[in-house]
């Protein structure tokens, strides 16, 4: 090697010298501690196949492929039985995590937004009361919250046949809640059609109005106008085409309902509780965010002339944001990873339909972790690299 | 409003109060409650709220609580209205279960001994003025393996098996645990992370991001399940140590965030004046550049804290019986159905007076570097 | 800072009053901030206020164009009284410009659009002339070619700049400054005064918290001590240099000169 650079005169010997160059000394050190993670590796490699052999397993993912023979009761999106495979249960349980992370994220970031803004209200009453909430909330763990509400969910609504029944549609019980089914008859893709052209007229609407302003100057209330035009179009069209739709409302069969769309209680204390939970966070979040614009930056945008709502629009929020975003999306992660607590009041999310009960039945504990843990860790990635953009993007210039 | 009038000579005009509409209760109620539609509205709404939230639940709780009873009929035969008021009575027959979980009876001592040796711990960690403190904080570093000894036993003292551990005290075994270890591991990691060099750095990106990438029940899940897959044939290791490890790695990856952001606020100067006063990278370290990193990180180190801590009650899930788990299997008590409840706000308020001190401390802590640091 | 350039012109004001503020009081709570201020501002008039800190300079500013609300007296500008209604708040606004200490621009938006934004949401513009006009206010404050930066990228004093030109860009008939150079460096504190004089010469009605005696002499028609929340004196330049009447204002003149 002909890192040594050291004076010839140096009469320490060989090893020394070299131990003595922080450029040779640090390219030892990574070579020693390659080589101590590999055989580390090696070592566990080793008991790994030692160990299965021992009870006679094999490290194989063709389980996949077998018929899973256990039922899953929740699966909104795909086809499911017990006769599908392994591999199916997991693309369920997959889907059933990303649901319940999806609807959870919404409704948290919509409560930590709510109360965010309530914790800088000037009114004390407010301000304490949320203040009260989120304290205790955060500050208990959120299994507990799940089983809680779980609890309250089964053991506090009515069994099916006494449903708290709203207008003979809408039924909640310790089962679910129950409500009816859009059925789309003929002619219902013309209401469709019209609402998909709604959607693309307003779109381009938004661009011209922006276009406009640039010219002349004129504003006009977009959202307003985008919003009343999609419904006016896409209720002229249903009442046009004869109302093509038709509501399958859910109905007392034995035991429970049957018909309709049905909610888990599962799902929906496993839904409520980690929104709340999150949204305690998100509202710190947007709290911190918000009062991290100065107050000079209101004064000035009054003292222009701004009006406190463009204020909010074109001064506060974005420059809050660059703050907020950042936490919020490991908050969003958090939510997520926190979805796999569903295993404690059986909605089937991955870590319950693949991670346990399929584990349970195949033995392969090996597998079926990795499966697990290669989804969260792509939802993980996926969250990472948006990230990572949105701070290029936004990072503001400074010298 | 006769002082308005009043003329006083230039420069010697004196204070006067304000209007009576701007200040004592009047003013508070027009600035803080009714200071315009909006608010009175968000006002009348959060009293109708609080009205019909607090005194039925103050009712519950407190007024028509029952303390004594032996079962849940009995408990709700003492109310004037049954199922009225909170049987607390359950929780109070439950107690020395939800402390101690199965710990034998007899040997209950050494629990309690174990208590107050943590009390005698936490103290001189949490107050920096204590006198001699030095050695108390060696005392503070040795606690995890007396207290380990005292409740394990061994070495003279009859041994309990862990999987009779539960309650409080398994709580605080994994709490302590995972806070005292995750620390200096997690240190490491975040100077692993900011190293020159490649190997390490890399070893410790993908460590802490996978880590981090996935959720504790599922590492849990490997403890229980697999972990024995890799250890050399025949070992059988304590399901507790297994625990014990996952969650200490799992919050030192956190750990070791923290400390990371606390390690890039330090200007570069103090690594290049340390350069030049010829200090090698360990004795920089240690004695100028974590010092600073800590202190910025310890708002931040206590708030991951917390999140072990409430994340301990996931152990419950692989079986173990924490308070959640204890109040669970309360529950399934035929005599004593129908109090979840009773369980659950027994156990929350427990894991919120923990959480919220320390919550309270990281941000007393957080104000003092902020008056006290001023550079 | 002696060396401002005099102002060209005499002090050529109509009696127009542009602003008339009549018995006000303020209070912070308890704390009695502005106590039974009389102002009159005639058009084109320019007055330097200064004091002490904390002695209510900013805050009486803050009061004409409602980033605080008086509780006592009447503030009237330009002939609309300030009131809780939006309507006057709004009219007022439009006609008062101001410049903060910490200069306070938009750091999410290039200096251009720090000017634009209010012509282009406030005025309604056309983009493309709301940022002519900018240009043109960008280049009146002599930082035509700093457009297209971040207010991160500026210096102080350019910084300081650009908000003038915001200020000015929509058409102030009064502009008010609150201690514009206090935060700035020395070597940046002339450009800042410069654009002031310049904008004086043009025959703006100022109102400008300063304790640079420099501008004062050079460009004010009437200086105004401030102490404990009361105007304790009011004089033009010259006299109220060299013949200050009350003892507080000389205390304040011999440690302000001093140093
Ligand atoms: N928002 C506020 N709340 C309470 N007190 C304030 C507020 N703003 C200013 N003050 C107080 O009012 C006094 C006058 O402040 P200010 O007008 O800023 O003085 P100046 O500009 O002359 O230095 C000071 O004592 C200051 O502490
Ligand atoms: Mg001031």
């Amino acid at each position: 090697m002909a890192v040594v650079t050291g004076t010839g005169s140096d009469t320490r010997n060989p090893i020394a010298r070299l131990w003595g160059n922080k450029k040779a000394r640090s390219v030892i050190v990574q070579i020693v501690t390659m080589a101590v993670v590999f055989g580390v590796l090696a070592l566990l490699y080793r008991n790994v196949v030692v160990n299965l052999a021992a009870i006679g397993k094999e490290f194989s993912f063709d389980f996949l492929n077998a018929p899973s023979a256990y039922d899953i009761t929740f699966s909104p999106f795909i086809e499911y039985n017990s006769r599908s495979t392994h591999l199916r249960a997991a693309a369920v349980g997959i889907l059933n995590t990303l649901l319940v992370a999806s609807c959870g994220i919404v409704l948290a970031t919509v409560m930590g937004f709510i109360m965010g803004v309530l914790r800088l209200s000037k009114n004390w009453l407010v301000n304490r009361t949320v203040y009260c909430f989120l304290e205790f909330t955060r500050n208990v763990p959120v299994l507990l919250h799940i089983l809680f509400i779980h609890g309250l969910v089964v053991t506090q609504l009515p069994v099916p046949k006494q449903a708290m029944n709203f207008a003979d549609s809408f039924f909640l019980t310790n089962r679910g809640f129950f409500f009816p089914a859009p059925v789309p008859e003929a002619g219902f893709w013309i209401v469709a059609t019209v609402f998909a052209i709604s959607v693309v007229f307003v779109i381009a609407f938004g661009r011209w109005a922006k276009k406009v302003q640039d010219e002349t100057g004129r504003t006009y209330p977009v959202f307003w106008i985008s919003t009343g035009a999609i419904v006016a179009a896409t209720a002229v069209a249903f009442l046009a085409a004869g109302m093509p739709l038709s509501w399958e409302a859910p109905a007392l069969k034995g035991f429970n309902f049957k018909g309709g769309v049905a909610i888990k209680p599962e799902f929906i204390a496993l839904w409520l509780a980690l929104s709340y939970y999150t949204s305690c966070f998100i509202a710190e979040i947007v709290r911190a965010g918000i009062l991290a614009v100065s107050y000079g930056q209101t004064e000035a945008a009054y003292a222009v002339g701004l009006r406190p709502n463009r204020t909010l629009q074109l001064i506060i929020i974005p420059q809050a944001l660059r703050v907020i975003v950042p936490p919020l999306a490991s908050q969003y992660l958090n939510l997520t990873k926190n979805s796999s607590l569903a295993i404690a009041i059986g909605y089937m999310d991955v870590v319950a339909t693949i991670g346990g009960i399929s584990l349970m039945q195949t033995g392969k504990e090996m597998e079926t972790m990795m499966i697990v843990m290669l989804t969260y860790l792509v939802f993980s990635l996926i969250i990472a690299g948006f990230m990572n953009w949105y701070n290029k993007k936004m990072a503001l210039v400074e010298r | 409003m006769a002082e308005a009038t009043q003329a006083y000579e230039v420069g010697r005009h004196p204070e006067l109060p304000p209007p009576r509409s701007e200040v004592g209760v009047l003013g508070w109620l027009k600035h803080n409650l009714f200071s315009s539609p909006f608010n009175v509205v968000l006002t009348l709404l959060v009293v109708w709220f609080l009205w019909t939230v607090i005194p039925p639940l103050f009712e519950w709780m407190v007024l028509n609580s029952v303390w004594t009873a032996d079962t849940r009929k009995e408990c709700w035969a003492r109310m004037a209205v049954p199922e009225d008021g909170a049987c607390w009575a359950f929780i109070k027959g439950r107690i020395q279960l939800f402390i101690y979980g199965f710990y034998p009876h007899p040997l209950r001592w050494r629990v309690n001994l174990s208590f107050v040796l943590l009390v005698l711990a936490i103290v001189p960690v949490l107050y920096d003025k204590l006198p001699g403190r030095k050695y108390a904080l060696w005392y503070a570093a040795a606690f995890p393996f007396i207290a380990g000894w005292l409740l394990v036993g061994g070495f003279g003292l009859t041994p309990v098996d862990t999987d009779q551990f539960g309650g409080i005290l398994l709580t605080l075994i994994i709490g302590v645990t995972g806070i005292s270890f995750s620390l200096p591991i997690g240190i490491l990691l975040a100077l692993g992370r900011r190293s020159t060099m490649l190997v390490p750095r890399v070893l410790c990106v993908l460590f802490i991001e996978f880590i981090r990438g996935v959720p504790l029940i599922t590492l849990l899940f490997v403890a229980a399940t697999m972990l024995n897959y890799f250890l050399p044939p025949g070992t059988v290791f304590d399901l507790l140590v297994r625990v014990l490890i996952m969650v200490t790695l799992f919050s030192a990856a956190y750990i070791a965030e923290v400390v990371r952001g606390g390690l890039q606020a330090i200007p570069r100067g103090q690594f290049e004046a340390a350069d030049s006063l010829g200090l090698t990278y360990f004795q920089a370290h240690l004695t100028i550049v974590l010092p600073q990193a800590l202190k910025i990180s310890i708002p931040g180190i206590v708030n991951t804290f917390i999140g072990l801590y409430k994340d301990t009650t996931l152990v419950l899930i692989i079986g173990m019986l924490d308070p959640l788990g204890i109040g669970r299997a309360s529950l399934a008590d035929p005599v004593w159905l129908g109090l979840a409840r009773e369980v659950y706000i027994f156990v929350a308020l427990f894991f919120f007076i923990c959480c919220f001190s320390m919550s309270r401390y990281s941000l007393y802590l957080e104000r003092k570097l902020h008056t006290g640091h001023n550079y | 800072m002696s060396d401002v350039a005099s102002p060209g012109s005499k002090p050529g004001f109509s009696s127009d009053v542009m602003i008339q503020m009549t018995g006000v009081h303020k209070w912070f709570g308890e704390f009695h901030v502005l106590k039974d201020i009389n102002l009159t501002v005639h058009k084109g008039e320019r007055i330097v206020i200064c004091g002490p800190s904390g002695s209510g300079k900013s805050t009486l500013i803050r009061c004409i164009n409602r980033l605080e609300e008086h509780q006592k007296g009447r503030i009237v500008v330009d002939g609309t009284e300030l009131t809780s209604d939006l309507k006057h708040i709004d009219t007022i606004r439009r006609e008062v410009g101001i410049v903060f200490q910490q200069f306070n621009l938009f750091p999410h938006l290039t200096a251009l659009e720090n000017l634009s934004l209010a012509l282009i949401w406030v005025r309604k513009m056309p983009k493309a002339k709301a940022e002519e006009i900018a240009m043109n206010y960008l280049d009146r404050v002599h930082i035509p070619e700093q457009a297209q930066k971040y207010p991160g990228q500026l210096s102080g004093g350019q910084q300081q700049r650009v908000a003038i030109a915001r200020s000015l860009c929509m058409n102030p008939k009064i502009m008010m400054f609150d201690e514009p150079t206090s935060a700035l460096d020395p070597e940046m504190i002339k450009e800042v005064l410069d654009v002031m004089v310049e904008l004086a010469e043009s025959g703006m009605t100022m109102i400008v918290v300063t304790h640079e005696m420099g501008f004062a002499t050079a460009v004010a028609n009437r200086v105004i001590f401030m102490d404990f929340g009361e105007i304790i004196e009011q004089n033009d330049p010259h006299n109220f240099f060299e013949n200050p009447k009350s003892d507080r204002t000389k205390l304040f003149l011999s440690q302000i000169l001093h140093h």
